[in-house]
């Protein structure tokens, strides 16, 4: 699904230039739920950023499902990241003055879904977070669980090839982190492929592989005994 | 732009960000309504001073003989100069070329005027039939005396409307009715009206008639002429100038009075009076425009100001639409099209309720050089167009900006 070959990065700052990634080799198998993991300045959310088409690569290869991704115009981009991929991110980014409904419809929007086909598509989503009754609410009124149930919703409504989470349970308790880890464990039951953006060895572990990037190199990349997040909810 | 899809999202913001749009409305909308208020005062300062000056033809020249204040070829100072038939005849010879409408006219004093049993305190003036045009006297009903009345001596007579009002209110008309000067009935046949009570309180008759019957005489007590419009106002001004001096000049000749003496032979000249009023006018008319434009300025700057708070305001909600897969002009197109339908919308607002305004209060106004405040709709309408495109232009910097910003930067804004 995700092929990865010698991929660089540095990013200008004045006159110094930071190597962020320095030849990263990687590839995800469909159905995968990998973790990313790595501490702060070790190149993750770059990569994931590269990964999510945000950002360019230096050089390198990126194939995404067979497709290259090279040089694309913004444009080209954003129909890609339509099409391929659904975001998660760690402060939700959710638009405040959409419903919950809506929120979860935008994707399908910029898809040209008909209005219509869009509503029922995404209430179906939000049932499938358990948020159906949420629906006409406002992410002002909605919890942090829920905020973050409502963008996974968002995320699998354009049936994107991969979900990709920056730090998804990074705002969240524990015990509300292990809620949205359950339902993301059982989006990739369904065999949707999922990569998670973590520090948390926790998080990680409920994942099915994990890669530690250190200094812009990935330093381990093993296959888990998932912990099924089921057990501590 | 007739993507339903992008017409319900607009809308949906639109009703979802009340604060907003009625911000951006407010700030459109009172701009035009400023604009085309003060465009219809300026309008309607112009109309009053224009009225000022309708009261008597513009290009009006009026002749006064008065007392002579100098000695002069042996005559005595304190001399009446008394005007004639034969003055008059002579002017208009003489300047015939550059004289549109004449007419002497005589004060008929010492006379009783009767209607029925009912005893008139109005002025009888005797005038020829051009003194309709010098007057400007606007006839409502009948007819003015014309150049037959004048040859045969009829006796007939013109009344103000306000005689009309005062005497004549209980018949249907007072067209063909008798009033009695001094003992000799006169028909009336035509009633005028003027912008001011005060000069409807005349009865008019035939100059022949005034001098033959009432003892004038060949005498006349003033005399009046119009001169000719000419395209250029300066060029106006030139000429009255030019005849009223060639014409004092000539009476001062046949009088005997020196040239010098100011008080013997009294010319005036409305279009020199009007060339105050008119460079005021001017002056107001350019004063209200700079105010206009510095209110249409003010418009743009807001609306400007309010488009760059929108799209900063949206930056965060610009990131994620992005990363849901918008395509740079899309976002773009959002914007700009809330923007251009919500400044249109409130532009005309304001546009239809300053003008009704106008519509309604506007007749109503009774201020002195202020009559029926106005607008040009063309004017005003331009000014939405302009303020729409200038709010189209001023939303599209920061919105073309906000789609370049990067989606991660745009993200992490607060």
């Amino acid at each position: 699904m995700i092929e990865i070959k010698d991929l660089h990065k540095s990013y200008k700052m004045g006159s110094n230039s930071l190597h962020v990634l320095k030849g990263i080799n990687f590839s995800v198998e469909e159905g995968e739920l990998v973790a990313i993991m790595g501490s702060s300045g070790s190149g993750k959310s770059t990569l994931l950023n590269i990964l999510g088409m945000l950002d360019g690569s230096d050089s390198g290869e990126y194939y995404l499902d067979g497709v290259p991704i090279k040089d694309l115009s913004e444009k080209k981009a954003a129909q890609y990241r339509n099409k391929f991929l659904g975001f998660v991110f760690q402060s939700f980014n959710l638009i405040n003055y959409k419903s919950a409904l809506e929120n979860v419809a935008l994707p399908l929007y910029y898809q040209k879904v008909g209005r219509r086909e869009r509503q029922d598509k995404a209430l179906n989503y939000l049932d499938r977070v358990g948020l159906k009754e949420w629906a006409t609410h406002l992410p002002s009124e909605l919890s942090g669980g829920q905020k973050q149930r409502v963008a996974i919703a968002r995320a699998m409504a354009a049936e994107p090839k991969v979900l990709l989470a920056d730090e998804p349970t990074g705002a969240l308790d524990s015990k509300t982190s292990y809620e949205v880890m359950d339902l993301i464990q059982k989006i990739n039951d369904d065999g949707n492929t999922i990569l998670v953006v973590t520090h948390e060895k926790d998080i990680a572990h409920m994942c099915k592989r994990i890669v530690h990037l250190r200094d812009g190199v990935i330093v381990e990349d093993t296959k888990i005994e998932q912990v099924r997040a089921q057990e501590y909810v | 732009m007739f993507d339903i899809e992008r017409w319900q999202e607009i809308f949906d913001t639109i009703r979802k960000n009340k604060l907003r749009t009625f911000l951006t409305g407010i700030s459109v909308a009172s701009g035009i309504f400023i604009l085309v208020i003060l465009l219809g005062f300026g309008q309607g300062m112009r109309n009053g001073i224009e009225q000022e000056f309708e009261q008597d033809a513009a290009t009006s020249v009026w002749v006064w003989p008065g007392v002579t204040s100098k000695e002069y070829r042996g005559m005595n100072p304190g001399r009446r100069i008394q005007l004639t038939n034969e003055n008059f005849n002579n002017s208009v010879a003489l300047f015939n070329e550059t004289i549109e409408y004449n007419s002497p006219r005589i004060f008929v004093r010492n006379v009783t005027v009767n209607y029925g049993k009912e005893s008139l305190v109005y002025s009888i003036q005797g005038v020829a039939s051009n003194f309709q045009f010098i007057e400007n006297a606007k006839m409502i009903d009948g007819r003015f005396i014309n150049y037959q009345d004048e040859m045969s001596t009829a006796k007939v007579a013109i009344v103000g409307k306000k005689i009309r009002t005062d005497v004549f209110n209980e018949v249907e008309t007072p067209i063909g009715e008798y009033i009695d000067i001094s003992g000799i009935p006169f028909k009336i046949i035509g009633v005028y009206k003027e912008y001011e009570d005060r000069e409807e309180e005349r009865i008019y008759i035939p100059i022949s008639t005034a001098q033959k019957v009432f003892n004038g005489g060949d005498r006349v007590n003033n005399m009046s002429f119009t001169l000719p419009a000419v395209e250029n106002f300066d060029q106006a001004v030139a000429q009255a100038v030019d005849f009223k001096d060639n014409l004092k000049t000539y009476l001062q000749q046949v009088h005997t009075v020196a040239p010098d003496d100011t008080s013997a032979v009294e010319v005036w000249s409305a279009m020199e009076e009007a060339k105050r009023y008119y460079s005021l006018t001017g002056n107001i008319k350019l004063f209200f425009w700079f105010v206009g434009v510095c209110t249409i300025i003010a418009g743009v700057v807001g609306v400007s100001n309010i488009m760059l708070i929108v799209v900063k305001e949206r930056t965060r909600e610009i990131g994620i639409r992005k990363a849901l897969g918008a395509k740079p002009w899309s976002i773009i197109g959002m914007i700009l099209h809330e923007a251009i339908f919500v400044t249109a919308i409130s532009g005309f607002g304001g546009l239809i309720f300053s003008m009704a305004l106008l519509e309604v209060v506007g007749p109503h106004i009774e201020i002195d050089y202020v009559v029926n405040p106005s607008v040009n709709f063309t004017v005003a309408f331009t000014t939405v167009i302009v303020l729409v495109i200038a709010g189209t232009l001023a939303g599209f910097f920061p919105a073309w900006r906000a789609a370049r910003v990067h989606t991660i930067e745009a993200l992490k804004d607060e």
